[in-house]
């Protein structure tokens, strides 16, 4: 097989196969097929759950560029937009679950989670700002938006950041877990300040070569 | 050699000065059964295997206790099972996830237990939690537990007012508040070497919430001993306070006059108070408490939220102990 063939049939299916695993776990549990049950408060452990989630296939998301980058599998690339979505599709389950499961639709009661608990504020922007994402993800939006895809799509470093942040901000002690995942955030996203710094160290570099080659161009007359 | 008090007629004798082999180590279920035939069986208490409230899965384990059952301190809600209460846990010191304290209580032995008294009272010292307990009857009493984290569940504990253990101590007039200490040591509590909150625990209650009728020891639920993960073998309940009032493996009593800090008041005073009586209309900075989600029920996933109900349910017993308080103030 070549890279083309082993993408399409083994890594993209064992990939969306894995990636459906936790929400299929969820489900046989919080019903009772297989296995013991999610325990005494089964809404609460499948609402964290699915926002952990979420946040895991954030992080490999945001992962795809430096590992690439560092081992040279340049093919990676290709699993990007999966993880993305997964990123998303667990994002609003755990949105889901928040609406139903915690508060079943008590809208009175979420409108004032969202405007004066900062912590579902934060987590709230996160998931609407992954929808144009989503939405913006298909090869025509890629071609249709051209230059401003790619911009639009870095959101996805601020959304990682409320996304940590949500997390940090709603446990009530021990935040151990939460400052795992800040620090895997901090240095998925320095890796990336590093080499756009490498970048303009490098276009400086070459402007004053430019430049003092012009200025030295009327002697050389 | 051991020196003994006299207290209201009975004699308590002072542990610290004795010295316990392993093998003069009663075993609980011994224990209690000599405590029974001591106290005299008040009454023909029930036993926990053929106890009515219980749930069918995973009935209740643990040493037998006998008790009455006192019906006018108890809510007609229907309780949680052994299972829910036994395995759903905030004790940190056994770790920070629910399930944790369950896994990890191995390590804590409450037996043997000394507990000390100290402070403002006229009798004071360390005592056996046999000589502790020995002139209480128990009782059980079903109440609602409401959890600061919006989450409740109606248990059954076994145990005696603390009112009826404070009068054995004779506290004097400087007695404000009564200061309670969860043991501290990290090889029966594990999670004390992690620096989450400020070790030992403390809590504390002011006197007249302390004499309060409803104030209960807790030495079991489900008429069976506390398992460790509950807090074993002697916690507090006052059940119109938030959960985390009811201080676990209380090793030290003492009788203050000023308002002792409490561990959760200590970690994030702006989030959790000295008083912390439930209160509907006083929402945590991050979350809301008008509402709480009773843990089990047959709806598991699609359990809806309940209304919080000020004071627990408990404001016609002791709202006019803050009568002319302002309750958003002293959360």
């Amino acid at each position: 097989m070549n890279v083309d063939q082993r993408y399409r049939f083994v890594y993209k299916p064992l990939v969306f196969a894995a990636g459906l695993s936790p929400i299929a776990w969820v489900l046989l549990r919080g019903f009772g097929i297989m296995g013991p049950d999610l325990g005494a408060d089964p809404a609460k452990l499948t609402l964290h759950l699915l926002g952990k989630t979420a946040l895991n296939f954030l992080m490999l998301t945001l992962m795809v560029t430096p590992v690439r980058q560092l081992t040279g599998w340049t093919h990676l690339l290709r699993l990007r937009r999966m993880l993305g979505l997964f990123a998303f599709f667990y994002a609003s389950l755990h949105f889901l679950s928040y609406l139903w499961l915690d508060q079943y639709f008590d809208f009175a009661s979420i409108g004032e989670d969202i405007f004066k608990r900062p912590y579902i504020t934060i987590g709230f922007l996160a998931v609407m700002m992954l929808i144009p994402l989503a939405v913006t993800s298909t090869n025509k939006m890629m071609r249709r938006l051209g230059r401003r895809w790619q911009s639009l799509h870095r959101l996805v470093y601020i959304i990682a950041i409320l996304g940590v942040w949500h997390y940090y901000w709603q446990v009530k002690k021990d935040v151990r877990e939460p400052l795992i995942y800040a620090a895997i955030l901090a240095v998925l996203l320095g890796y990336r300040a590093v080499k756009a710094w490498q970048k303009r160290q490098i276009a400086a570099a070459r402007a004053p070569t430019s430049k003092s080659g012009s200025a030295t161009a009327p002697e050389r007359t | 050699m051991s020196t003994r008090f006299t207290i209201h007629g009975r004699s308590m004798r002072k542990a610290a000065e004795s010295t316990v082999l392993p093998s003069q180590i009663t075993p609980p279920e011994v224990f209690f059964n000599r405590r029974q035939l001591l106290a005299g069986a008040v009454a023909a208490g029930l036993i926990g295997a053929t106890h009515p409230l219980r749930a069918a899965e995973g009935g209740p384990t643990g040493a037998a206790l006998k008790y009455t059952r006192n019906a006018q301190y108890s809510v007609g809600d229907q309780p949680n099972s052994w299972e829910d209460i036994t395995s759903y846990n905030n004790f940190y010191e056994l770790g920070t996830d629910k399930s944790d304290p369950k896994a990890n209580g191995g390590s804590l032995k409450p037996s043997p237990w000394n507990v000390t008294i100290d402070g403002e009272a006229e009798v004071k010292g360390t005592f056996t939690l046999e000589d502790i307990l020995k002139p209480h009857a128990l009782e059980e009493r079903v109440y609602r537990l409401r959890c600061v984290e919006a989450w409740s569940m109606v248990i059954p504990w076994v145990g005696f007012p603390l009112g009826d253990l404070i009068k054995r101590f004779k506290p004097t007039s400087k007695a404000k508040y009564v200061q309670f200490t969860t043991l501290l040591d990290p090889k029966q509590l594990p999670y004390q070497r992690a620096k989450i909150l400020d070790w030992p625990y403390v809590e504390g209650l002011r006197m007249d919430e302390a004499m309060h009728p409803l104030t209960l020891m807790v030495v079991g639920v489900y008429g069976r001993v506390l398992p460790a993960q509950n807090g074993a073998p002697l916690r507090l309940m006052s059940p119109w306070k938030y959960g985390f009032k009811g201080i676990k493996s209380i090793v030290k009593i003492s009788f203050v006059e000023k308002q002792p800090r409490n561990t959760w008041a200590i970690a994030t005073p702006h989030e959790y108070g000295f008083y912390a009586n439930v209160n509907p209309e006083v929402d945590h900075p991050r979350w809301s408490q008008a509402t709480e989600r009773r843990i089990g029920g047959s709806r598991g996933f699609f359990a809806p939220r309940v209304k919080t109900l000020p004071f627990n349910g408990y404001a016609d017993q002791v709202a006019s102990l803050y009568k002319g308080m302002d309750l958003r103030r002293y959360f």
